[in-house]
């Protein structure tokens, strides 16, 4: 598969890891932003070929993981009316609320479905003009331009029964939050790329010149990934703390202004909670006060939520790179991906999710065990 | 009442008072003249056979000496209609597939139709015609059956049970529980072609995916790698779940190490591609022409050239190997050479956000 294949070729990607075992002289520690490369790192075993020197730890790029348990909790509500047809990318599903998720409000009779667009939303809102169509509009800069385009299509449709849940939040706050923290040990940065891809990477100078972090924009394959990793290590060796776009083929300095354009449209920005790490300013987006008439927060009134989060879960530690899912004595345990306490053991970007299903509960000694088997190959 | 009438009038169960050939309506169900002539016209002429002709409450056969196998497999499918197949082909194939990896010869399959009122007549010969062409193939006789009509509303247009009886004329043991170290994991072609070809058929892609689904009758495969090796060890067909949950079964049954390398495991490109835009592992999606075979290293190469010269194992190789320890786990060795375990998934695979 073009641009797929090329970038998980084990010579390149090894050759690029023994020059990171080359250069590199101590310890490192370097967060990957985006849930998106936490997964792919874990599913290609990106981590157990780099020199022990290296720490990967896991960052808040999961937009599952830190939309705030409130919300999720105003969705069920949403979602168990009668008049009401409820839409979500699948990921959201199986997040744990307070009491339940939106998987139990679909079979205790809510209409709950999921879309891969939210102008699949719209056309549902335009099919059943008897129903209010609620659309969870929840992500990064990478989900924004599509929800607030469903925005901009259900008025000029004139659309009256379309409404957004929206949580949206924003990287770079994030990464001043983490690197601001008297407990940070982050040292270097991989950027996600696919949010690099919509906004471009003119906000992180400042980022890096402030903290003095090198910041990568990386994508997402094997080799993506370990090429921004190199390009780090290469920094930290350096002394040198800039920003570098390792991910050319989708992202430039600017980024898609046209899709910046729509988000500034349609949202402002503001203060936002995130799930287990707390209030962010100026962290997030939500609807400018002209688009009121298309927010699900106003058009329903679901009272006061009182929320409930497991006291076992460390997800807000996971998330900010203090922990790793295996530090939590629930993981595995208690929590699995069919009875999960937290977000980060639902969503596939999840950490905790992506180390349960990648086997990280198992011993190294293990997959170690694996390594003494001879391939056979193919029959000619 | 005369003949005349009564060939019109459909008795006290039914308020329609005239012939339905185009829609299902509840009178089909009845058990009266209207469920007769549907049966008549729309199942025992094409699937005619003795014990279906004779009309009585069970088809009654003849069996060969041996032991036998029995499964039944209950379709639910939308849509009805998809690239490569429609739930008529698919509930037989189900069935002939279940009684196949037990390394039996599958003889006789009864069909259980629950049919939504509101249906198309049209559409329900469409799929009996799928059925019978494909129960030909096979070889297999459909012996009895059964129609039940359901409100509209109350059910998806149609779902079909179908049963089997197959018939194991050797005294060979296969298995989940029979995998053993030194043994090579062999699937029979591309992985994930069903799955992703009702996904698309269902529009839930959101682009154009040239796939068409797998589904097949597996039996003449079977037979031909049963002649090519006499120490065939595990046969399975990864539908729901794909490959890596049958995997998972056969690691926990038999209480080895499955070890896959992921650079062999075929899968065609288009699957490939709607897999990465939906954040889906290819190896859970659902295939419905396809077996997994465990044997012996030694054997491995006869059992492949055999598969290679049957329609539906042209495209078979080897994915994998077993090894003893650590028991119960599938592990892959990733295209870039490291090891990571492969688990069976949590619930319903859901495509990610971004």
């Amino acid at each position: 598969m073009k641009y797929v294949t090329e970038y998980r070729d084990a010579e390149l990607v090894g050759a690029t890891i023994r020059e990171i075992g080359r250069i590199v002289t101590r310890p490192w520690v370097i967060m990957e932003i985006c849930g998106g490369q936490t997964h792919a790192i874990v599913r290609h075993g990106i981590d157990q070929l780099l020199p022990p020197e290296i720490e990967l730890v896991h960052g808040p790029g999961c937009p599952v993981c830190v939309t705030p348990l409130e919300l999720i909790d105003k969705a069920l509500d949403i979602a168990a009316r009668p008049n009401a047809i409820f839409t979500s990318y699948g990921d959201m599903l199986r997040v744990p609320g307070s009491n339940g998720d939106l998987f139990a409000v679909r079979a205790a009779g809510g209409d709950v479905r999921v879309v891969y667009s939210p102008l699949d939303a719209v056309k549902i809102a335009q099919a059943n003009p008897d129903k209010e169509v609620v659309f969870f509009a929840i992500g990064f800069e990478t989900t924004a331009p599509a929800n607030a385009m469903s925005v901009l299509q259900a008025r000029a449709l004139g659309l009256t029964n379309y409404s957004v849940l929206v949580s949206h939040v924003c990287v770079p706050p994030a990464m001043h939050a983490i690197l601001g923290s008297p407990l940070n040990r982050v040292q270097g940065f991989l950027a996600a790329g696919h949010v690099n891809a919509v906004m471009g990477y003119w906000e992180y100078p400042a980022i890096a010149e402030r903290y003095h972090v090198p910041i990568v924009v990386t994508g997402f394959e094997p080799l993506d990934v370990a090429t921004g990793i190199l390009a780090v290590v290469r920094q930290l060796e350096e002394g040198r703390a800039e920003v570098e776009n390792a991910y050319g083929r989708a992202v430039t300095l600017a980024g898609n202004t046209l899709a910046q354009q729509v988000i500034d449209q349609v949202f402002a920005v503001r203060d936002r909670q995130w799930r287990g790490v707390g209030l962010i300013p100026a962290s997030g987006w939500g609807l400018r006060p002209e688009f009121a008439d298309f927010d699900a927060e106003t058009r329903f009134d679901v009272g006061e939520i009182r929320t409930q989060e497991s006291p076992a879960c460390i997800a807000g530690q996971i998330l900010q790179g203090l922990k790793k899912p295996h530090d939590c004595p629930a993981f595995g345990v208690q929590c699995t991906p069919e009875t999960p306490l937290g977000a980060t053991m639902v969503s596939s970007e999840g950490a905790c999710a992506a180390y349960y299903r990648y086997g990280r509960h198992l011993t190294i000694d293990d997959l170690r065990a694996t390594n003494d088997v001879v391939y056979l190959g193919q029959p000619s | 009442m005369n003949d005349e009438q009564s060939s019109h009038i459909e008795g006290p169960v039914c308020p329609m008072p005239l012939r339905h050939d185009e829609k299902i309506v509840m009178g089909h169900g009845s058990g009266g003249r209207m469920s007769h002539d549907l049966i008549g016209r729309l199942f025992q002429r094409p699937f005619d056979n003795p014990a279906l002709r004779a009309a009585n409450d069970a088809g009654v056969v003849t069996v060969p000496p041996g032991r036998l196998a029995i499964s039944t497999d209950s379709h639910v499918v939308a849509p009805l209609f998809f690239p490569g197949g429609d739930i008529g082909r698919l509930a037989v194939c189900g069935t002939v597939n279940d009684l196949a990896m037990m390394g039996a010869t599958p003889l006789y399959l009864t069909a259980g139709f629950i049919l939504e009122e509101g249906l198309d007549v049209a559409v329900l010969a469409r799929v009996v015609e799928s059925m019978q062409a494909v129960a030909a193939e096979a070889g297999v006789t459909i012996v009895a059956g059964d129609t039940k009509v359901v409100q509209r509303g109350k059910g998806d247009g149609l779902y079909i049970n179908t049963a089997g009886v197959g018939v194991l004329v050797h005294d060979r043991e296969i298995g989940g529980a029979n995998a053993e170290p030194g043994d090579v994991v062999i699937l029979s072609g591309p992985m994930g072609d069903h799955g992703i070809a009702v996904l698309g058929a269902r529009g839930d892609l959101g682009f154009e995916a040239d796939v068409a689904s797998d589904v097949a009758p597996l039996n003449h495969l079977m037979m031909a790698m049963m002649a090519a090796s006499d120490r065939i060890h595990v046969l399975r067909d990864p539908t729901r779940g794909g490959v890596a949950t049958t995997l998972n079964e056969i690691a926990r049954q038999s209480n080895v190490a499955i070890i896959l390398d992921e650079r062999a495991v075929p899968i065609r490109p288009p699957v490939a591609a709607a897999c990465e835009m939906l954040g889906f592992d290819p190896l859970y999606i659902a295939n419905e022409g396809k077996l997994l075979a465990f044997v012996p290293a030694e054997d491995a190469n006869d059992v492949i050239g055999v598969m290679r010269a049957t329609r539906y194992g042209e495209e078979a190789t080897i994915i994998g190997s077993v090894q003893a320890s650590p028991g119960g786990r599938v592990l892959l060795r990733t295209c870039i050479g490291s090891t990571r375990v492969v688990d069976m998934l949590a619930g319903e695979m859901l495509p990610r956000i971004c």
